[in-house]
């Protein structure tokens, strides 16, 4: 979890790596160390986050994400690291200590939201209150009081049956705030929504993530969400954290396929040499401006890269000659993917396409302008 | 409908019409005819009486009547208990275990209700447990032979229940006793109450290993059916049988009834 470039406060603390015996970043805050193992698969991830922060989970299916919110809640018990939350030793298998969920200040709002089907949206979230030992009598009425924060006063009543997906959301967060957590857990929030709604869901969200004054962790595989959701993100495939930091960061400087292909960049791996970067089998990418470091990333929006149908005259300084290897609508662009000597995503317009004559297997030349592609130390 | 031209419809329902009526409708029309009938030498009733329906239902046949219900209401108390505890604690138990529990909730209709009357009297007649010649020996006998229904009714209920939501009310601070009481129970209500109403139809017309077990004071309706058209008196014993349909069928509308009460006051509440 060694971060990039530092442009936040919140982002050095996630950019340092906890060790077990440290004092946690934040006494008010969370700091966890998660490790769980079930059969071949080992979830090792470090997260910590200042009360307040909202942090993304950010990974592909399977990637152990929600093994990882499942272990912050204590669903899932850890096999060796810790939790501590708010000052509060949560969880330490070397300690033996394990707080099971009912006594943790934890509130999750499930995928798919999970209201109870046999009670009212009310209830639904009187529910945690109740837990809690509060009177019927009171209970009702924070209820009611969370409910009308949602914007959801007039469905009280309403079994959740009867429930949009977008009003079910917000009752499931009702419900998830109402016990007064200090950790929120959010797994995959919007991905239960048709598009039309998911939009201004996620507006809200955002809205009352913010209201928030305890850590919030979004779970999903959607870099937008995270993007839009999260001060910060913690991208993590097969069980560990690949990359750590601010939205804008890890958009800019992505560290492995995975999220460069999230964000939609091409992204290299090479070694700096002679003003420019080898890549693997001998392919050199030339660059404008280039860091001072040995192992670099370079990445370039698919924007960056222009497809000719010969050889161009004038022989800008990185060309290849690819192969189509399929296409796709995106919005008014067409995204090509390319095969060669360096695999390529290109973006170009409907009409190029049809100049091009581009089709799968059709072999062109593509050129890159070095002051387009962006080094950064790997 | 997996036949669609119309002539196959029709024969379809013409021949599901050949197979029923005889099978199913008439016997039951003999019944309704044969509790009224004064006497019955030819094809149809000479006479009508509605003598049969009041000794039907009037001094032993009456006891025996509110002996079926106690015992129904009893034993499917008890099976409902026992079931659901089975279904809900066998969910959670190691594989095998649970295994072994389907396999021991499923034996009571594997083997004939005879064997189950003679294992229970042949258990029962002598300490430790002491059952024989008393209610309790009918009552126990039928929770044995319904508890089946209600464990696989209830375990067929949470298959289709999300055991998620226990998690869901884990989050929430809720206790292992509120998770049972206000989510998981609530949840299976309507698995509950079917199994209810099949094992009290169940256990009001059950014979095979009431006749192995039944003191003499405790004799079923069912069991008087049979001993009434023993000695010959078939036209009394359909009258017996209608009114123990009629019973079965009004107690079964009253659980019902009550299973409509809850949900409405929980609507309300």
């Amino acid at each position: 979890m060694t971060g990039a470039a530092e442009t936040s406060g919140a982002n050095k603390q996630a950019a340092s790596d906890p060790g077990p015996d440290r004092t946690p970043d934040h006494p008010a805050g969370l700091d966890a160390h998660l490790v769980v193992t079930r059969g071949a698969f080992r979830l090792d991830v470090h997260l910590t986050a200042a009360p307040g922060e909202v942090v993304a989970l950010l990974g592909p299916n399977g990637a152990g994400k929600s093994t990882a919110l499942r272990a912050l809640a204590g669903l899932t018990p850890l096999g060796a690291g810790h939790t501590r939350l708010a000052g509060v030793d949560l969880e330490d298998p070397r300690q033996r200590l394990y707080t099971p969920p009912e006594r943790r200040p934890v509130g999750v709002v499930f995928q798919d939201y999970l209201l109870f089907p046999h009670l009212s949206a009310l209830e639904n979230v009187a529910f945690g209150l109740r837990c809690q030992g509060v009177a019927r009598r009171d209970a009702r009425s924070l209820a009611a009081h969370w409910l009308d924060r949602v914007d959801l006063a007039e469905h009280a009543g309403v079994k959740p049956g009867r429930l949009s997906g977008g009003q079910a959301q917000r009752v499931a967060l009702a419900r998830a705030l109402a016990t007064h957590p200090r950790l929120l857990l959010l797994d995959e929030p919007l991905a239960a929504l048709d598009a039309r709604t998911r939009v201004a869901v996620r507006a809200t969200l955002r809205r009352h993530l913010a209201d928030f004054d305890g850590v919030a962790v979004v779970i999903t595989h959607d870099p937008l969400d995270a993007m839009v959701l999260a001060d910060r993100l913690t991208v993590i495939e097969a069980g560990h954290a690949v990359q750590t930091g601010t939205p804008a960061e890890v958009a800019r400087h992505p560290r492995t396929d995975y999220v460069a292909r999230l964000v939609g960049l091409n992204l290299y791996r090479g070694t700096i040499s002679a003003g420019g970067v080898d890549l693997a089998a001998g392919r050199r990418l030339v660059v404008a401006e280039l860091p001072d470091a040995d192992e670099v990333f370079v990445a370039f929006p698919p924007a960056a890269v222009t497809l000719y149908r010969t050889r161009p005259d004038g022989s800008p300084r990185n060309l290849w000659q690819v192969e189509v290897d399929g296409m796709e609508l995106h919005g008014d662009t067409v995204r090509v993917e390319l095969t060669g000597p360096v695999p390529l995503l290109a973006d170009v317009t409907p009409l190029a396409v049809a100049e091009l004559e581009l089709a799968p297997g059709k072999p062109v030349w593509a050129a890159v302008k070095a002051t387009e592609a962006r080094a950064y130390p790997a | 409908m997996l036949v669609w031209s119309r002539s196959g419809r029709a024969f379809v329902w013409a021949l599901f019409a050949l197979v029923f009526a005889p099978l199913v409708l008439a016997p039951l029309a003999i019944l309704g005819i044969a509790a009224f009938a004064g006497d019955w030498n030819s094809v149809l009733p000479a006479s009508w009486t509605s003598e049969n329906i009041r000794e039907a239902t009037a001094g032993t046949n009456y006891d025996s009547l509110v002996v079926s219900i106690e015992t129904a209401l009893g034993a499917s108390l008890i099976a409902i208990v026992v079931g659901t505890w089975a279904a809900i604690a066998a969910r959670t138990a190691p594989r095998f275990v649970r295994r072994l529990t389907d396999a021991v909730f499923h034996l009571p209709v594997a083997v004939p209700s005879v064997v189950v009357g003679l294992g229970m009297l042949v258990a029962f007649s002598d300490g430790p447990i002491l059952l024989n010649g008393t209610k309790w020996i009918v009552i126990a006998a039928h929770a044995v032979l319904v508890v089946t229904f209600a464990y696989s009714t209830v375990s067929a209920g949470l298959d289709r229940t999300d055991a998620a939501f226990a998690d869901v009310a884990a989050s929430l601070g809720a206790s292992a006793a509120r998770v049972l009481l206000r989510v998981r129970l609530p949840m299976l209500l309507p698995s509950i109450t079917a199994a209810a109403s099949l094992a009290i139809a169940l256990s009001m017309g059950e014979v095979g290993a009431t006749i192995m077990v039944y003191p003499a004071e405790w004799r079923t309706l069912p069991v008087s059916v049979f001993t009434l058209t023993d000695r010959g008196k078939v036209l009394l014993g359909s009258a017996v049988t209608v009114v123990l349909l009629v019973a079965t069928l009004i107690v079964l509308l009253l659980v019902g009834l009550l299973k409509g009460r809850v949900e409405e006051r929980k609507r309300r509440r």
